[in-house]
């Protein structure tokens, strides 16, 4: 089973991708996406850094639910902040200290983190243990760091467990 | 109803599109106005594809869900390019720094 | 009604669009022009998208897709042009 399929969850994406990309569900499509998505992961599996498991997929769901609703959010708060008198605006770096050690659950809330209110992640040190954030408009900026660790950067030490 | 939906999201996408894009040019620097674009114009670009979405799977040629990738992509790579482009700013702005000293 | 809401669209868009050419000529910084050429590909997948709806006909799909591609990749080589003052290592 691990022999052939490497990994399961990519195979799925790739799978539903290219039935997406063909647009359809005919059974010539169903076929050779599935083709695809078994011989892909096995061609390339030997490229790919150690993925982390999931351990709770279903923490993952909410997890993404509670990122979308974010977004939405922020899309509305950024919307005022940009038409709202650019001069009120108090942009500034902030660093956010990391308890991650998967860097793909540091690339997880690096996007999260771009995503969301106001906020980009700039630059992460070399140690990866420090990432830089530009803050939009900051008011309470241990407020904001304690945010960020409780809504993204928790669910995903869960959810990896690393 | 459909196409009340469609009109809709037409809207909204066109506005936050716009937003995002008055952003880039009214705020003051650079850092600042990577915030329009990265979030409303992918918003702005992900309620028109939404849009189309729900317009052509009206059409009643079964349901046309190929939008949904050019979303996915987008919301995947706009933090990427974001990323690479502060660390851009921030690269060349040291070497300006260096440059002085 | 649907007609109008793509007519406004359009508008949003092209209006868009010209704001990023005007921070792509003006930019003050190199990262300035990068980030409206980057703003600019996403609006034009909007554009082509919107056009689609407008003649109502799916096939500009595959080209938004490209368009989606080629601008990530493109942004991504600049920066990295920028970064390093090299693409090829």
């Amino acid at each position: 089973m691990r022999r052939w399929l490497p990994q399961p969850l990519l195979s799925l994406c790739l799978w539903l991708v290219w039935l997406l990309l063909a647009n359809t569900v005919a059974f010539g499509h169903l076929l050779l996406g599935g083709l695809l998505a078994l011989g892909l992961p096995l061609l390339t599996v030997r490229f790919r850094p150690e993925l982390p498991r999931i351990r709770h997929a279903f923490k993952l769901l909410r997890y993404l639910m509670v990122l979308l609703f974010d977004i939405i959010a922020a899309n509305l708060v950024v919307a005022r902040l940009i038409l709202g008198p650019a001069y009120q605006l108090h942009p500034a770096f902030i660093r956010l200290p990391l308890d991650l050690s998967n860097e793909f659950a540091i690339v997880m809330l690096t996007h999260a983190i771009s995503l969301t209110p106001g906020t980009v992640s700039a630059d992460l040190s070399s140690d990866r243990r420090t990432l830089l954030i530009h803050v939009l408009d900051v008011e309470d900026e241990a407020g904001l760091i304690a945010r960020i660790k409780h809504r993204y950067e928790q669910p995903l030490k869960e959810i990896f467990e690393c | 109803m459909v196409e009340i939906l469609t009109s809709l999201f037409l809207v909204i996408g066109g506005a936050f599109a716009l937003i995002g894009s008055i952003g880039l040019v009214r705020l003051p620097d650079l850092f600042m106005r990577l915030h329009g674009p990265t979030k409303a114009t992918t918003v702005g670009v992900g309620g028109i594809l939404i849009a189309s979405m729900f317009h052509f799977s009206s059409r009643g040629q079964g349901l046309s869900l190929h939008e949904l990738l050019v979303t996915l992509f987008l919301f995947t790579t706009a933090p990427v390019s974001a990323y690479l482009i502060a660390r851009t700013a921030l690269h060349l702005k040291g070497k300006d720094v260096n440059r002085r000293g | 009604m649907l007609s109008a809401s793509v007519i406004f669209a359009f508008g949003c868009i092209a209006v868009a669009l010209l704001l990023n050419f005007w921070r792509l000529v003006f930019g003050p910084e190199p990262a300035d022009r990068i980030l409206a050429l980057d703003t600019m590909y996403i609006n034009t997948i909007a554009l082509l998208v919107l056009f689609g709806i407008h003649i109502n006909l799916a096939v500009f799909f595959e080209a938004a897709l490209l368009i989606a591609l080629m601008g990530f990749v493109g942004t991504v080589a600049l920066c990295k042009y920028l970064l390093r003052g090299d693409l090829i290592e």
